[in-house]
Order: C-alpha cells, then sequence, then structure tokens
C-alpha cells in the first residue's frame, strides 16, 4: 500500500447549479434562500465556499461570524426530520463547512492550503516524516537554512554532550544555560518569521488584485521557504525539549 | 402526536436518568418507584414464583429473558448482596472494549466473563447461568427508562437522544448505539455528557462566554471548554479518562477494608462476593456521608457474625482519595493548553457528575481554575436535562430552544497506519464535527484488486500504541498496472462522532467495496439477531405486564368488595343482587387466576357494573353518616380502602392514566 498524497483533497472550482431541487428558485451555493432547503455539496475550495477572494490577510471576526451563519443552516441537527436524501447532503455540507472553517482560522493552515491549491508541493518537516525515514532507513530531505548553519552546529553539539551527561547522571548547569539561551534565540526567530509570513500575505493579496503570474509564484515561493525554516526550527525547538526532560 | 416523542436519556454508569423537554423546561422523567435516578443495576431473578423475588409489587413489570425475570434499577441493587453472581453494575466500562482491555477493571469489579469467549469475538459477561454482551445489558436499562417514559406519556416512545462520555472513542460509541438499537429506540443522536450539560446550563443563563465543564462521575471524567454565543455551544477542547470515577474512590476504599478486615479480624473475604458487596454498599454511604459532614461510623455485618466498625473521618478520607482525584489535573490542563486559553480566561466553571459532591474534588477544581465552580445544578441530573434540550432542537425546536445548536469536536485523532508502523493523523483531536478527510491510495504490485488500510484513533505516534479502530479492506479495484489506480477514500465523523469510510477508484470512477471490519463492536447482523431477539421479549413483557396490572387491579376491587359485604349498604341490597355480586365475584377470582388478560379484564368490568348499587348506597351511607353529625373520620371507614367520598365506586382508578 502506498500513499500518493496526503491530507485533504484539493478540490478545483465547479459549476454551480443555479436553481434549488426543491422549489425551483435561483438559490445561495449551500442552502435555498428561498426555502431554507440544503442543496447538494458543489466542489469548491474553502475560500469559495465561504465566498471569500483567495487571499491570506483574513478578517477572522468575520470567517466565525459566517460560519455560525452557515452553521445554523447546514448542521445535521436542523435536518434531523427531514428526508434521508437531506441528511446526507447535510452532512456533507457541513463537515465541508467544519473543514473548511478549521483550515482557514489558522493563518498557518491557510497559508499551506493556499500553496497546495496553488500546486505547490509542501516539504515534510513533521515528527511523523521523521519517523517514516528512520523505519524505512531512507535519508529525510532536511535542508538547514543557511542563516542557521553555525547556531545549528553549535547547538547539536551542546545537546550531544548534554544526552551523555544525563547517562552519566551529571548535572551541568552552564551547559543548560547555554542549551536555555539558544532555545530562547530560536523562539525569536520562530516569533520573527511569522512575522516575514504576514509580510507576505500582504504582498500575495495586492498580486491577486493586479500583478503577474510570474509575480504571484514569486511570492508562493518565499512563503514556501519561510514555512520550511519555521518548521525547522519547530522541530530544532522540539528536540531541545526533549533532550531537556528525558 | 404521541408517536412523536424524543427523550433524552442519560446512560450513567451508577445512575440512568430519562428525560423531556416540556414547555420551556426540560424535567426528569421518575420511575414506577417515584425516583428519578434509575441505578444502572441489571439483575436475574429466579424463574420459579416464591423463589428469589423480594422485589415487590412496586418494581416495574416484569421483563422476562430465557425464564429469568430481568429486573433493572432499584430493585435489582438488592440482589447484589443476595446473589451476587446474578446481578451486575457498571458494565458502561466494558462497553466497545476487548477482552485484553479489561484485565485491569477484571480485578476491581466482579465481572464475570463468559468462559466459552473465543478470540475476536465481542466480550460476554455472565448473569445468573446466561450471558450477554455490555450492549444487551446497557440495552435492558434503556428498555426500563424507556418503558418508564412511555408509562410517563401514556404511548410508545422510539426516539431518543443518548449521551456518552466525551472521551468514548468510536467503539464505545457505536456500542451505545447498538445498545439503543436493541432496546428499540432509534438513537437521534449521541451527545456528549458534559455538552449536554452545558446545554442545560446554557438555558438556564442565557450568556455569552466560555465554559469548562467539569463532569466527573460513577465511572468516567471529562472536560469540556465551550464557548457559548447567541446560542451556539461552540467545543473549543475536551479531554477525559473514561477509566476514572466514582468507582476508583469505591474500590480504592473496598481494598483497603478488605486489609483492614483481614489485619483485624484475620478474615480473607476478597473471594466472597456477599461480603465485598456488603462492604461497597458500606463504603459507597460513608464516602457520600462524608461529603456532608465531618465524619461517619462504619458498620458492616460479616460472615460468621462478625462485625467491622471503625469511625471514618474527612481527614482521614482526603488524602486517601487524593491519588484519584488528581488523576483529572492531566486532562483538564490539556484541555486549557489546546483551547489556547489561561484558567483565568475562563467565565464560569460547571460542575457535573456525583462525584462532584466531594468537597476535595471541589477545592481542586477551585484551585485549578481559581474561581468558585458554579453548583447550582444538581449534578446527577443536569445531563439528563440537557439530553431532553438537544431531543427537543432534533425535535424541530421550541419558542425557546430554537437559536440553540451544538457544535461538538472529535475528543481523539483518528489517523490510518502507513510505512513503518506510523501513525498519520488525518483528522486532529478536538476538530468540529461533522468532519472528514481524503486520503489517496494506490496498488504495488501489477493487477492488485485489494488495498487494505487499517483506521486507528489516538494520539501516539506508532501505530501499536494507538487504539485499532476498524482494518478495511477496499476490494474490486480494477487490475491495472501497479501504481495506476488512484483510489479515494473518505472518512468522514458524523455528528454522533461515529466514523463512516467510503472509496471510490478515480480512473475507472468504479466504487470499490469497502468491507468493514470493526476491531471491536458487534456486526449489523448481530445488532439486528439480539433486536429481534427482545422484539420477542417485548411482546412477551407486554402481555405480562398487562396480566400483572390487571390482577392488581382485581385485587383491590376484591378487596373493597369485602370491605362492602360487611357494611349495612350490603344488607340493602335484594337477595337477587346479592347473589349476583357473589357469582361475579367468584368468576373474578377464578379469572385472576389464570393467564388470560382479556378475561380479567371482562371480570372486572362485570364485577364493577355488578355492585354499582351496592357503591352508591354505602355512598348514601357515608352522606347519611356525615348528616347525621357522625365524624367524618367515622363515615370514612366505611367507605371502601382507598376512595374518597366524591368517587364512591368501590373500584380503584387504573394505574394507567
Amino acid at each position: 500500500m502506498t500513499q500518493t498524497e496526503s491530507k485533504s483533497s484539493l478540490i478545483v472550482p465547479g459549476e454551480a447549479s443555479t436553481s434549488c431541487w426543491s422549489c425551483g428558485t435561483m438559490r445561495a451555493t449551500h442552502f435555498c434562500s428561498a426555502c431554507g432547503k440544503v442543496q447538494p455539496a458543489v466542489p469548491v475550495d474553502y475560500f469559495t465556499f465561504f465566498g471569500f477572494p483567495r487571499k491570506l490577510e483574513l478578517d477572522t471576526t468575520a470567517l466565525e461570524k459566517e460560519f455560525y451563519a452557515l452553521s445554523r443552516r447546514l448542521h445535521p441537527d436542523v435536518f434531523a426530520q427531514s428526508a434521508k436524501q437531506e441528511r446526507a447532503w447535510s452532512l456533507e455540507q457541513s463537515s465541508m463547512l467544519n473543514d473548511a472553517y478549521r483550515t482557514l482560522k489558522d493563518p498557518i493552515k491557510r497559508t499551506e492550503y493556499l500553496l497546495r491549491l496553488e500546486g505547490v508541493a509542501l516539504e515534510e518537516q513533521s515528527k511523523q516524516a521523521t519517523e517514516t525515514a528512520r523505519a524505512t532507513g531512507e535519508l529525510k530531505k532536511q535542508v538547514v537554512p543557511a542563516d542557521l548553519l553555525e547556531e545549528v552546529f553549535e547547538l547539536n553539539l551542546h545537546l550531544e554532550e548534554l544526552r551523555i551527561q544525563k547517562k552519566a547522571g551529571e548535572d551541568d548547569p552552564a551547559l543548560l544555560e547555554e542549551i536555555g539561551k539558544a532555545k530562547l534565540s530560536l523562539e525569536e526567530k520562530y516569533d520573527a518569521l511569522f512575522e516575514e509570513l504576514r509580510g507576505e500575505w500582504k504582498k500575495w493579496d495586492a498580486a491577486v488584485d493586479k500583478g503577474t503570474e510570474e509575480d504571484r509564484r514569486k511570492i508562493l515561493a518565499r512563503m514556501l521557504d519561510v514555512l520550511n525554516r519555521r518548521n525547522y526550527i519547530r522541530n530544532l525547538v522540539r528536540d531541545v525539549n526533549e533532550a531537556m526532560e528525558n | 402526536m404521541a408517536s412523536d416523542h424524543i427523550v433524552g436519556i442519560d446512560l450513567g454508569t451508577t445512575n440512568s436518568l430519562v428525560a423531556y423537554m416540556q414547555g420551556e423546561t426540560p424535567g426528569i422523567i421518575p420511575g414506577e418507584d417515584g425516583l428519578n435516578l434509575v441505578p444502572s443495576v441489571v439483575a436475574l431473578a429466579n424463574a420459579n414464583p416464591g423463589g428469589n423475588n423480594s422485589a415487590g409489587p412496586n418494581h416495574a413489570g416484569p421483563n422476562r429473558d430465557g425464564g429469568n425475570q430481568v429486573i433493572v434499577g432499584n430493585a435489582a441493587r438488592n440482589y447484589l448482596i443476595e446473589t451476587p453472581d446474578r446481578a451486575v453494575y457498571s458494565v458502561k466500562r466494558l462497553m466497545g472494549r476487548g477482552v485484553e482491555d479489561i484485565q485491569d477493571e477484571l480485578k476491581l469489579f466482579p465481572f464475570r466473563v463468559a468462559d466459552d469467549l473465543q478470540p475476536g469475538e465481542v466480550l460476554r459477561i455472565k448473569i445468573g447461568e446466561r450471558t450477554y454482551t455490555p450492549p444487551e445489558i446497557s440495552a435492558l436499562v434503556l428498555r426500563q427508562l424507556k418503558r418508564n417514559a412511555e408509562r410517563f406519556f401514556g404511548g410508545p416512545v422510539s426516539k431518543a437522544v443518548i449521551t456518552v462520555p466525551a472521551y468514548f472513542n468510536d467503539a464505545q460509541r457505536q456500542a451505545t448505539k447498538d445498545a439503543g438499537r436493541i432496546a428499540g429506540l432509534d438513537v437521534l443522536r449521541l451527545v456528549n455528557e458534559p455538552t449536554a450539560a452545558s446545554l442545560a446550563y446554557g438555558l438556564e443563563k442565557r450568556q455569552n462566554g466560555i465554559v469548562a465543564v467539569y463532569d466527573f462521575g460513577g465511572g468516567t471524567f471529562d472536560i469540556s471548554i465551550l464557548k457559548l454565543h447567541d446560542g451556539i455551544f461552540e467545543v473549543i477542547a475536551t479531554n477525559g479518562d473514561t477509566h476514572l470515577g466514582g468507582d476508583d474512590i469505591d474500590n480504592l476504599l473496598i481494598a483497603i477494608a478488605l486489609d483492614d478486615i483481614q489485619g483485624d479480624l484475620k478474615l480473607d473475604l476478597r473471594r466472597n462476593g456477599e461480603a465485598v458487596q456488603r462492604i461497597r454498599k458500606a463504603m459507597i454511604e460513608a464516602k457520600i456521608a462524608l461529603s456532608s459532614q465531618p465524619s461517619t461510623k462504619l458498620d458492616v455485618e460479616l460472615p460468621g457474625g462478625k462485625r467491622y466498625q471503625r469511625e471514618i473521618t474527612r481527614e482521614m478520607f482526603e488524602p486517601l482519595i487524593q491519588p484519584v482525584i488528581e488523576r483529572t489535573i492531566g486532562p483538564t490542563r490539556q484541555a486549557l493548553k489546546d483551547a489556547k486559553l489561561k484558567p483565568s480566561e475562563i467565565d464560569e466553571v460547571v460542575l457535573v457528575g456525583g462525584s462532584t459532591r466531594i468537597p476535595k474534588v471541589r477545592q481542586l477544581v477551585q484551585d485549578l481554575f481559581g474561581r468558585t465552580p458554579h453548583t447550582d445544578l444538581n449534578p446527577d441530573e443536569v445531563v439528563a436535562l440537557g439530553a431532553a434540550v438537544q431531543a427537543n432542537i432534533l425535535g424541530g425546536g421550541s419558542a425557546v430552544t430554537k437559536e440553540m445548536l451544538l457544535l461538538d469536536v472529535t475528543p481523539l485523532s483518528l489517523g490510518i497506519e502507513v510505512a513503518g508502523g506510523v501513525t498519520d493523523k488525518i483528522i486532529l483531536r478536538n476538530s468540529t464535527i461533522p468532519a472528514s478527510a481524503t486520503q489517496y491510495y494506490t496498488t504495488q504490485i501489477d493487477g492488485q484488486t485489494n488495498v487494505a488500510i487499517h483506521v486507528l484513533q489516538g494520539e501516539r505516534e506508532l501505530a501499536r500504541d494507538c487504539r485499532s479502530l476498524a482494518r478495511f479492506d477496499l476490494k474490486g479495484v480494477p487490475p491495472m498496472v501497479a501504481g495506476m489506480p488512484r483510489i479515494e477514500v473518505k472518512f468522514l465523523i458524523d455528528a454522533n462522532g461515529i466514523l463512516h469510510v467510503s472509496a471510490r477508484e478515480q480512473r475507472s470512477g468504479k466504487e470499490a467495496e469497502i468491507e468493514v471490519q470493526p476491531s471491536y463492536g458487534l456486526t449489523d447482523e448481530q445488532v439486528e439477531n439480539m433486536l429481534l431477539e427482545s422484539f420477542d421479549y417485548a411482546e412477551e413483557d407486554f402481555r405480562q405486564r398487562q396480566v400483572i396490572e390487571a390482577r392488581r387491579e382485581a385485587e383491590t376491587i376484591l378487596a373493597a368488595l369485602a370491605k362492602g359485604k360487611k357494611s349495612p349498604a350490603w344488607q340493602e341490597l335484594t337477595a337477587v343482587e346479592r347473589t349476583n355480586a357473589e357469582s361475579l365475584e367468584r368468576a373474578l377470582i377464578s379469572a385472576k387466576d389464570g393467564d388470560d388478560y382479556s378475561a380479567i379484564r371482562q371480570a372486572i368490568g362485570a364485577l364493577n357494573q355488578g355492585t354499582m348499587r351496592l357503591a352508591e348506597l354505602m355512598m348514601d351511607t357515608a352522606v347519611s353518616a356525615a348528616l347525621k353529625g357522625k365524624a367524618m373520620d367515622d363515615a370514612d371507614a366505611d367507605l371502601p380502602e382507598g376512595e374518597t367520598s366524591q368517587a364512591g365506586h368501590p373500584v380503584a382508578k387504573a394505574e394507567f392514566k
């Protein structure tokens, strides 16, 4: 068994039927504005599902409000007494609503989703990828960001020393302080990378309105780079925490 | 619209309740004994009459099962002590679990696992000489609740909302749903217990804010953090332990008492089921007493006439239970962390579950959140009341519930096993449900037509540390070159927290057939068989119940007549009237001894008619006695028992209204 892709499916915007199956009037995307009946799900991307443009600066308060409003219309509780077909549509629509909301409300998940939507393959920096690599004996793609090379090298030496000391039951406060400092510096970089990412959002949103395909590709590539560096630091901090706890 | 009642049921480890929303407020439907709580205890009485039938005439109607009489609730509690091998309690702990999961429980609970259990078979527990799966035992409790509701409404009840611990996994949820089906209930929704409690709380308070529900019950612990916003109840995070509750405190106290008895009285009672149950009962009473008073006395009669006597103070009790109640801290902190909230950001902490009556537990909650918890709600009833609110919402809602909507989450991450035995999480815990994820699979060998998928639930990295939910076989993949098929598998967790899987081969557009092999649980067919069996019994039960009720009514009218015959009014009847009444009396006596319900009914009706004039005359006697200035007390003495003067007829009203 092989997985060819992981995570959620990418759905391309589709053609929506324009009239309600039940009363025939013009309808909203997910339910009929005239009779309130739930409609069959149309395969659309998460941004389109909420009626938003494919932009990253997102008003999460407005998103939550829309999420609540759509939940009141689509949730299976509302259709508990309806026919089987309507209940099935409601289940499909509300699961899509929840999946979309969960993805869009989180800034990182939102960015990753947009990248995949735009056909950019994400680096797997997760712990799970590490485990898989360890189990299969394959080398994991792990590019150390250039600006971190020196720092990471030193930190790894310190961590190795710490592990040896722990095994011997020794305790070196100076070493722990050194590692603590390195961790703090990494955490600061981690936070700074989020700000960098937000900067790219603004550029992306502007390029959606008036920009060339080439501009957009460049922004996407930069966002991917920021995410990768961020993931790398996150994993490093996790390693530090594990080494200090064990 | 009698057939449309949707009831809310709290199927608890220790007690179960059924509730219904009447007008604007939910209320508990009491049992025939007038009590709201139905202990989740099931016992089998011996079938032979005059045997161990200590339940008396007030227990709920008999419920025959393979020649045994099934007793549920308060009446069944006596059996725990008198015939411990014919009674079972806390069966919720076994729901959706395999025999290898429950070894720890077996050390602490007197569950007797069936001897002939095959590997991979659903767990069966012995009660008397019969064996039952945990869903079947739960179904017996549910059927009692269903019956209580039917009595209340005077009509059938077939739809219900049932609550489950928020931290229940897929198998435990499925087992609960199966129990509902076996009991003849269409389970419209499984609702998480703390969430249900928040509905009852929210209905009363109608305030926006962040609420934490700390639900420490008889067998399970849940913590849920919700955002209440204009009628939307959005669960942000949930956590818990499905094997942590008052039971654990009881077991700890029992173990201490048994050691104490062995040391002090040189008696090893560990294998004496009856003695252990006596000690258990005393320990539970002591635990409850210590919630309201600083000390209590234990006095248990032991076999051989010895007594175990002790005084326990709260100061002794609290350090003993500290390790148990401290186990609630970890899940609580994790839920706060998942919700990305600090304790100070919680606007209200609501306490649910009987174990939150313990002052030390309240203190712990107060320390965890830095605020006094909300204790206005009855911790035993609030979950059932909330289930009734949800039942009302599902039924279309009413003026007070029409703005209310529950958005719950899945408590555990859903994953699939990938290369190297690693879990790939596809739906993370605390995702709002319904939730879905789509995965793509292909083949590794040319012409391969089957693909196996292993679904897991849990937070651990390695598949072997997670709970195995099911193994799926995607069958009928069109034969193609390896790597060519593209099979889309959709995993969907519904609003009950139960997983559904569908698959499609994209290149051919062919729906792949899925064979679900649940790792723990009954197949649809098994449930169907149990359902049919219980239907058979249900009909039998109903007939039995009718006969018993008719007999009771016959006895009442016969007693009234006996009294009437001693009154002066009897002499005022004509000789023909007296002969007629006496022959009708004999007819009823003989019908009453038979099993024919309609014959008893007919004889009651006939006697009723035949003594109409007697009743009138007795009435007159009473009235004239009163006019003569006789005290009403004496006049009443002339009236048939249980009758008020305006009723004036020696027939008790039917019990069913």
